[in-house]
This record gives structure tokens, C-alpha cells and sequence, in this order.
């Protein structure tokens, strides 16, 4: 198969960025992303993006020039960055053009997510009742995973720990604060057991990529990075997932792990093979479950990883070293090409305070939404 | 309550009441067996279309919890003054056939909840509507003696 690089990233700040729409954060990730790989717009054969409350990712040609390209619209959920990378990949693999972009922004209004049951396959009632929350869901999944595995708080206070940590190195993130054990620990219970600090917010923001045969690749830039694996899956029957009135007698896997597993093979390596990682923390609990379901440790050993301190940026297995979602907040179609831009920033070695020692050669990112959707990347340094 | 409140019960539907008192109502695929609460018109597991309703039973243990410690936004309608909203628990319990029906639960003291303790099938009122009372299924702990501190 066709290699694809990475030929460019480009990202809008994220956080809140009033009087700015959400399409105008997206093209401005875009024309980042055009400048990093030194091509102009008219040069792109193809674009797919999206976002969930930002409008259509193909009004961002209103911004970037009316060049005809072909522009497709994403809508997955937390897996649209994904999408439309992977979709990027195979259009680029199949030989119809020669440069492509895949592109999220997002611009969500303050606090939880208010869903539609309707637009969920649900009725009305779940909604009214106060059932339909993610933050909900999180707390469940999480507290189920504790006691199955033996995971204590102390586990949950350290990922918001570590998180923090790695936002205040991030000249980029939107929360650039470091917080003591003690505050993330005593902070205001959202649905025990995760409380206020183990929570990432929805927020605003764009991310892009450009992207092209790796053959090529060097006539644009000094420092491709080549994508490995591009996968999304879908959930089995009996997987634990966001708003589900009842869940089947038999577990299945979560779709985490069927992506995962599809990415390893794929890239053909190994989570032994990763030096630097981003895990989809849409909460404490969230990136806990996920460290095991990606392969990088067995359930119920991450309080240990925690406490050695294996996921910092100098341990084992370094862990969304911009500080993940909880640091950036999540504008849900931006937020897994986030992931992809960090770990072409550590993999180009520019990542600067934050930087990964020992020159990383493979990243892997990992986004998990609703309703019940996972996207892994496997990528690797120039 | 207000005795000349309306009731508006939105998950009358899912409940049966009898003689043997409330059970859960669901569906059952012909094919495998698999149950489904609320009632299904096909099966995610084996992709069969033949399903009967069935009952789930009132009692089960609980398999996870949360405390719901802010006021959730539309399309909740609790309706009530934010300084009024009481936090209340919301679990899945295990019920006899194996599934785990997610419900809220008359208990929010994260003390007097605990993964496997026994739990049954009550209707409960909720929200702070003066003109309507708000009533839908939940779980109560089983052995109130014996779980309250």
C-alpha cells in the first residue's frame, strides 16, 4: 500500500475565542496548516472535515477561495478528525489527487453537551428524567472499571495531575494553570467518583492537516511524518457505551480495542513499539480504561504506571504531553487532530518544553466517542 | 404532593402493574434470547427481527452508580429553581436475565451505595413542578435497615 505523510499542521487555539465563529477558527487551522507545507489552497485535490456544532466544514471554502475541490462533510461525532483523516489517507492511496486536507473545528456553547433523544434512536423520557448526560455515563463506566480492577481515586487525581502539569508547558493549551493533588481532589463532585478537575470542558477550536503520497512528500518539507495507520471503528453488541438505557448480560470489547487492534496490525507493530501517546481523556476514568484498551498495560496496572510516574513526559509511556483534552478542552470535531498535531510536533522534535526525550520515532493517537466510535493513528518521525 | 397536581408519569409505558405488584417491562429476541429494555424491534446481537415483549423483573442488584450532583440542562424537565435541585443517584442494576437496566435511584449518599447490594423496582417523583408531578420509574435499596448507617 501507498505510504501518506503528514506534510503539514496548522490549529486555531483552542479554548474560548469570542467573536470568532467556529468556521473561521477552522480556516485560520487551515491556512497554518497550507503555510507548514508550503502549498496554497488551489493546490488541494481534496478536503474532508467536520464539526458538531460549528456548521459544515465545506463552508470553509467561503474563507479559503471557491476552488472547486471536492470538500466532504464529516459527522462522527469525537471521531471526525479521525474520519476524515482516514478518508484523506485512502483518497490520497487510491491515486484520484495528490494533496488533500482533513480539517475540525468546533465552537460548543458553555457547560455539558444538551443532546436530543430523538437524534439518538431514544425516547422522550430518558431525556426528561435526567438520564442523558455523558458526564453521567463517564462516572458509571468509570466507577464499574474501579471496582472491577481495583483502582482507587488516587489514580483518578494523578491523570488530572498530570494533565495540568502538561498544559502549564503547552504555550498553545487553554489551561495553562498546574493544580495540586489536594485541589483536584477536594474539587466539587460532578458525578462521583469524578469531580470538577477530572472533567475536560467542551470548548472552541480548529485543527488541520495536509497530507500527501510519501514519495512526494519531500518536494514540500524537510519533515514528513508518516501515517502508519489510519483506522475508525464502530461498537459491538455489548459494549459499554454513552446513553444507553440498558446494557446486554454478556460484555463485548469496547470499540477502542477493535480500532487498536486494527491500527497495530496495520502499522505492523506493537504497543511495546510506541514512544509517544495521546489517549482520549474526555475524563480521569476515560484515560485510565483507555491505557489498558490500546495495549499499554494490563487493567488494573495504571495506578501503579501513575504513581511511578511512567505516563510523564520522561517516564515509559509518555501520555498526552500537551495535556490532553482536560488541558485543551474538547471542541469535538477539533480534538483528534489535535492529538495528530502533537504527536507530529513531538515526532519533528519542535515541541519544545514539553519535548519527549530520546527523539520519539512512533506516536499513536486515540479518540473514543459517542455513540461508541474509536479512531486510532499510528504515526512515525521523518 | 399536591393532591390536585396532574400526573405525568413518562415511563408508564415500560412498567406493568399487578397483583404481584411492578415489574419492568422489555423485549426478548426469539432468536438468541437476548432481552432489551426499553423493548427492541430488532436485535443488535444476532440481526433477527422476531421480538416478543417480556417482563424484567423488580429486583436486581446494583452494578455501578453516580451521584448526579448538578442540574442537568434541557432535555431534562425537572423544571425545578436551581437553588431547589436536589441531587439524586442514578445506577445500572443487574436484573435476573443478566441485562443491566440504567435507572435513577431513590438513594443519593454516596454512603449508603455500594456495587452488589440488592435493589428493587419503585415509582418515584421528581422535579419541582407545583401543577404537575413529575413520576417515573427508579431503584430503592432493597434492605433499608440494614444499608442505613
Amino acid at each position: 500500500m501507498e505510504d501518506i505523510a503528514i506534510i503539514g499542521v496548522g490549529m486555531h487555539r483552542f479554548g474560548r475565542t469570542d467573536g470568532v465563529s467556529g468556521q473561521a477558527q477552522g480556516a485560520h487551522a487551515v491556512r497554518e496548516a497550507l503555510k507548514d507545507a508550503g502549498v496554497t489552497w488551489d493546490q488541494i485535490g481534496i478536503a474532508y472535515g467536520g464539526s458538531q456544532d460549528g456548521g459544515n466544514a465545506d463552508a470553509l471554502s467561503n474563507h479559503l477561495g471557491l476552488t472547486g475541490l471536492p470538500f466532504v462533510n464529516v459527522a462522527n461525532g469525537c471521531a471526525t478528525g479521525g474520519s476524515a483523516l482516514a478518508s484523506v489517507v485512502a483518497a490520497l492511496r487510491s491515486g484520484m489527487t495528490d494533496i488533500g486536507v482533513a480539517v475540525g473545528f468546533d465552537k460548543h456553547p458553555r457547560g455539558a453537551f444538551n443532546p436530543k433523544p430523538a437524534d439518538w434512536g431514544l425516547e422522550d423520557w430518558y431525556g426528561e428524567t435526567g438520564l442523558m448526560l455523558t458526564t453521567q455515563f463517564f462516572a458509571l463506566k468509570t466507577q464499574r472499571y474501579m471496582h472491577e480492577h481495583g483502582v482507587s481515586e488516587d489514580a483518578l487525581v494523578r491523570v488530572a495531575q498530570r494533565a495540568f502539569r502538561n498544559g502549564a508547558l503547552t504555550p498553545h493549551a487553554w489551561r495553562q494553570r498546574e493544580l495540586s493533588y489536594e485541589e483536584i481532589a477536594d474539587s466539587m463532585p460532578v458525578n462521583l467518583p469524578l469531580r470538577k478537575y477530572m472533567f475536560c470542558n467542551p470548548a472552541e477550536g480548529g485543527a488541520a492537516l495536509v497530507l500527501c503520497r510519501a514519495s512526494e512528500a519531500h518536494r514540500y518539507t524537510d519533515h514528513p511524518v508518516l501515517v502508519r495507520a489510519a483506522v475508525m471503528r464502530t461498537r459491538h453488541h455489548g459494549s459499554f457505551e454513552v446513553f444507553s438505557p440498558s446494557l446486554a448480560a454478556e460484555a463485548a470489547p469496547a470499540p477502542t480495542v477493535t480500532a487498536s487492534r486494527a491500527a497495530y496490525e496495520e502499522a505492523g507493530v506493537g504497543p511495546e513499539d510506541i514512544n509517544v501517546i495521546q489517549l482520549q481523556d474526555t475524563d480521569s476514568g476515560s484515560e485510565i480504561i483507555h491505557l489498558a484498551e490500546n495495549g499499554f498495560c494490563e487493567h488494573g496496572e495504571q495506578e501503579h504506571l501513575l504513581r511511578q510516574g511512567e505516563t510523564d513526559i520522561d517516564g515509559r509511556l509518555p501520555v498526552n504531553t500537551d495535556g490532553g483534552c482536560l488541558a485543551n478542552g474538547e471542541p469535538v470535531g477539533a480534538s483528534g487532530l489535535r492529538q495528530v498535531i502533537e504527536v507530529c510536533l513531538q515526532l519533528r522534535q519542535q515541541a519544545g518544553a514539553r519535548q519527549v526525550p530520546g527523539a520519539p520515532r512512533l506516536g499513536y493517537t486515540h479518540v473514543y466517542g459517542a455513540p461508541g466510535v474509536s479512531a486510532v493513528t499510528i504515526l512515525e518521525a521523518p | 404532593m399536591n393532591s390536585h397536581a396532574t400526573v405525568h408519569h413518562a415511563t408508564q409505558h415500560l412498567l406493568r402493574s399487578s397483583e404481584k405488584g411492578l415489574v419492568l417491562l422489555g423485549s426478548r429476541c426469539q432468536a438468541c434470547a437476548e432481552h432489551y429494555f426499553p423493548s427492541a424491534d430488532s436485535c443488535t446481537r444476532c440481526a433477527a427481527t422476531d421480538m416478543l415483549a417480556c417482563e424484567l423483573g423488580a429486583r436486581g442488584v446494583l452494578w455501578s452508580w453516580t451521584v448526579q450532583a448538578f442540574q442537568p440542562k434541557s432535555p431534562y424537565n425537572g423544571g425545578e429553581a436551581a437553588e431547589d435541585f436536589q441531587p439524586y443517584g442514578v445506577g445500572y442494576i443487574e436484573m435476573p436475565s443478566g441485562i443491566k437496566v440504567e435507572s435513577r435511584l431513590t438513594v443519593a449518599d454516596p454512603a449508603r451505595l455500594r456495587i452488589g447490594m440488592p435493589m428493587h423496582l419503585v415509582e418515584a417523583d421528581y422535579g419541582g413542578g407545583a401543577d404537575t408531578v413529575l413520576r417515573t420509574f427508579a431503584f430503592a435499596p432493597s434492605n433499608p435497615a440494614k444499608e442505613s448507617i
